[in-house]
């Protein structure tokens, strides 16, 4: 956010402080989120391992990094010029 | 039957939007809402369980068939048309207009088709006026996308008529009603319903028969692609849940459909293809409703067939009026837009927020509804696939779509906030999100088997709060350690390299070495043609012995001479 234009209107968002504010409300959203594992509400589950405390947390953040991991390895293969096609 | 009952549906728009271009200028754009109103008016007047027969030729046909599943699609369908209507008024395009309005009255004509070759009538209607939408990009490149899509999309249509004709000889029934045997197995099904299956498979992009969907969808217009959209795949879901229900490899094909397309859609630069790469995702989930097959999978399938219409077209619609405006949807020219386009940032973000299920939007509503039918039918690693593709679908729809175009790295673009049309229609399809997910009932009620469920468990919204959350989580920490990929202007190699670098090449490489081959064979014969058309050419040509005028005697001697050897030779012997 760093080439905003001289004497334009400044965004909430514009100042990295609020930005990190966002982020550590996530941080802080997740944590409470993460804790509700710690009382027995699940019911009605199908697999024993959903019962397990923090599984939708873990699996949620493990998928998409390994989601993300695996997409960047796949761009080394797949990956080519914009006009790749074109030029054929 | 009265006059209404005669008309099928869709007729309205096909023969209406044929008459569009004989309109002033200025009401163009109005028949592509006008007429959609007509026509859901029309299906609104219907009466469900009307089946309407015609006999052509000593066959008998069912032109309209309304019943639960094909109202369902139906009603979205036509609601969809008239806000892609609305979103489309700035269109003056003759191409566009016509090509929208046929291409949806063919799709929902073929919702309402009770026989197989009604059918493949409205299955290639389909095709071939929706390929006039890819080509109103009039790009080189939509130019050339549009005819490998037609290509494909006749194919699929060719491919549907060959397996009717196997299945009518088997059979004797053209009737188009479930037609995998009662163990759901492709193996023990009749060659003709095989043919048929692919046919509808290609159209509903299945893996490896997926890629006309990326490739030709980002290259339309901003209007024609939120079209696109909408119909052809999901005509093709409704034919997979009339004629495919419980057939067990649909769960594998569904389950592949949700996982692999995501992997693409990270590292994908174009947002528009992206949301290419979530639809076919989005697609899978609703392949394996329908391969799990009980009612409440079907309810699922088709409950979220609706709400992804409405809440994908959103999307495209928000990624339309970024193209309209800044003339790119490259991830990589984009971001910070939301400071002069806030409201369409903010309808994108339900958009985004429904697709990934979050509670009270309609995603959150309808996905369930499979997941649960798929985990009651202990499908485990199935499960755990669409826990997967979940998790991925907020990851780049729900966070990348709306973060590259609006927020992320400034990029200096001002443009101005989208029309007002294209923001009501938007408002509209984001306003049903939140109505549906806040009164899911209202959705339950149309859905073909009655069904008792309730979305709102405790369990079930604080473990999907979990996994989204989570999620988020995982896209923070990728993105501050660096890891995330950037968004680079690049072209990804998927399946159609096969057919648009492999093939071609190899192609090239037999035309090449067929010219060597023919080169070294026809030294010999082009001297042996050459010596004898030489002495061809001696004989017969101008001063050939053959080309003289001779007199009429010395033509009489001659054959006095030629019969005289003959008779010598006779008595010789």
């Amino acid at each position: 956010m760093s080439d905003h234009r001289r004497g334009e209107r400044k965004y909430w968002l514009d100042e990295p402080r609020n930005v990190n504010k966002l982020v550590y409300g996530l941080y802080v959203i997740c944590a409470l989120f993460a804790l509700a594992d710690l009382f027995p509400y699940k019911h009605h589950l199908h697999f024993g391992f959903e019962y397990w405390p923090g599984f939708s947390s873990i699996y949620g953040f493990v998928s998409c990094v390994a989601l993300v991991l695996a997409a960047a390895q796949l761009r080394k293969i797949l990956m080519r010029d914009e006009d790749y096609y074109d030029g054929g | 039957m009265t006059a209404v009952d005669l008309l099928p549906p869709g007729a309205i728009l096909i023969l209406g939007g044929l008459l569009v271009p004989l309109l002033p200028r200025r009401f163009k754009p109005w028949a592509g809402v006008v007429l959609p109103v007509l026509g859901f008016m029309h299906l609104l007047a219907l009466d469900r369980g009307l089946v309407q027969t015609l006999v052509v030729f000593g066959y008998e046909l069912t032109p309209v068939r309304v019943d639960g599943l094909s109202l369902v699609f139906g009603y979205v369908f036509f609601i969809a048309a008239i806000l892609g209507g609305i979103y489309g008024l700035g269109v003056r395009d003759n191409v566009q207009l016509v090509a929208a309005l046929t291409y949806v009255g063919s799709a929902i004509g073929g919702i309402f088709a009770g026989d197989l070759i009604t059918l493949f009538i409205y299955w290639e209607l389909t095709a071939v006026t929706s390929v006039f939408l890819v080509w109103a990009g009039r790009t080189k490149r939509s130019a050339r996308a549009g005819m490998r899509y037609l290509v494909i999309q006749v194919g699929s249509g060719v491919i549907l008529l060959a397996g009717v004709i196997f299945h009518f000889v088997d059979t004797g029934s053209l009737d188009f009603d479930k037609l995998i045997g009662g163990d759901g197995l492709l193996g023990s099904a009749s060659i003709g319903v095989l043919l048929i299956f692919i046919a509808f498979g290609m159209k509903c992009a299945f893996p490896l028969l997926h890629n006309w969907l990326q490739d030709a969808y980002p290259e339309s217009t901003a209007t024609g692609t939120v079209y696109l959209s909408i119909f052809t795949t999901k005509m093709a879901v409704y034919a997979l849940a009339r004629g495919f229900p419980g057939t067990g490899a649909l769960i594998i094909i569904g389950a592949i459909m949700t996982a692999f397309p995501i992997f693409f859609a990270v590292i994908e630069n174009d947002l528009r293809r992206v949301l290419t790469f979530s639809l076919n995702n989005q697609l899978g989930f609703m392949v394996v409703g329908i391969g799990i097959g009980t009612e409440l999978a079907i309810n699922g399938t088709v409950a979220y067939a609706f709400a992804n219409i409405i809440f994908e077209g959103l999307l495209f619609m928000a990624m339309g009026a970024v193209l309209l405006r800044t003339g790119t949807c490259l991830g990589s020219e984009l971001g910070g837009l939301y400071k002069t386009m806030p409201w369409t940032a903010g309808l994108c973000i339900v958009g985004a927020a429904s697709i990934s299920a979050f509670p009270f939007l309609s995603g959150f509503v309808t996905k369930p509804l499979i997941l649960d039918e798929t985990a009651s039918g202990h499908h485990v690693v199935v499960y755990l696939m669409l826990l997967f593709a979940s998790a991925g679908v907020f990851h780049h729809s729900g966070i990348k779509i709306p973060y590259f175009a609006f927020f992320a790295h400034d990029s200096g673009k001002r443009v101005k906030e989208a029309p007002p049309y294209m923001l009501f229609a938007m408002g509209v399809m984001a306003i049903m999100c939140i109505g549906i997910g806040v009164f899911p009932e209202v959705l339950y009620r149309v859905l073909p088997y009655p069904m008792e469920y309730h979305p709102y468990t405790t369990t079930h919204v604080i473990t999907q709060y979990q996994l989204l959350l989570f999620s988020a989580l995982a896209f923070v920490f990728l993105q501050k350690t660096g890891l995330y990929p950037p968004e680079l202007r690049s072209v990804n190699l998927d399946f159609d390299w096969t057919y648009r670098r492999a093939l071609p090449t190899v192609i090239g490489w037999a035309v090449s070495v067929g010219r060597v081959v023919t080169a070294a064979i026809m030294v010999p014969i082009r001297g042996l043609v050459h010596r004898t058309s030489l002495l061809v050419y001696r004989l017969h040509g101008p001063e050939g012995v053959f080309a003289r005028t001779w007199t009429t005697g010395s033509i009489a001697f001659w054959a006095v001479v030629v019969l005289c050897g003959y008779l010598l030779y006779f008595f010789a012997r």
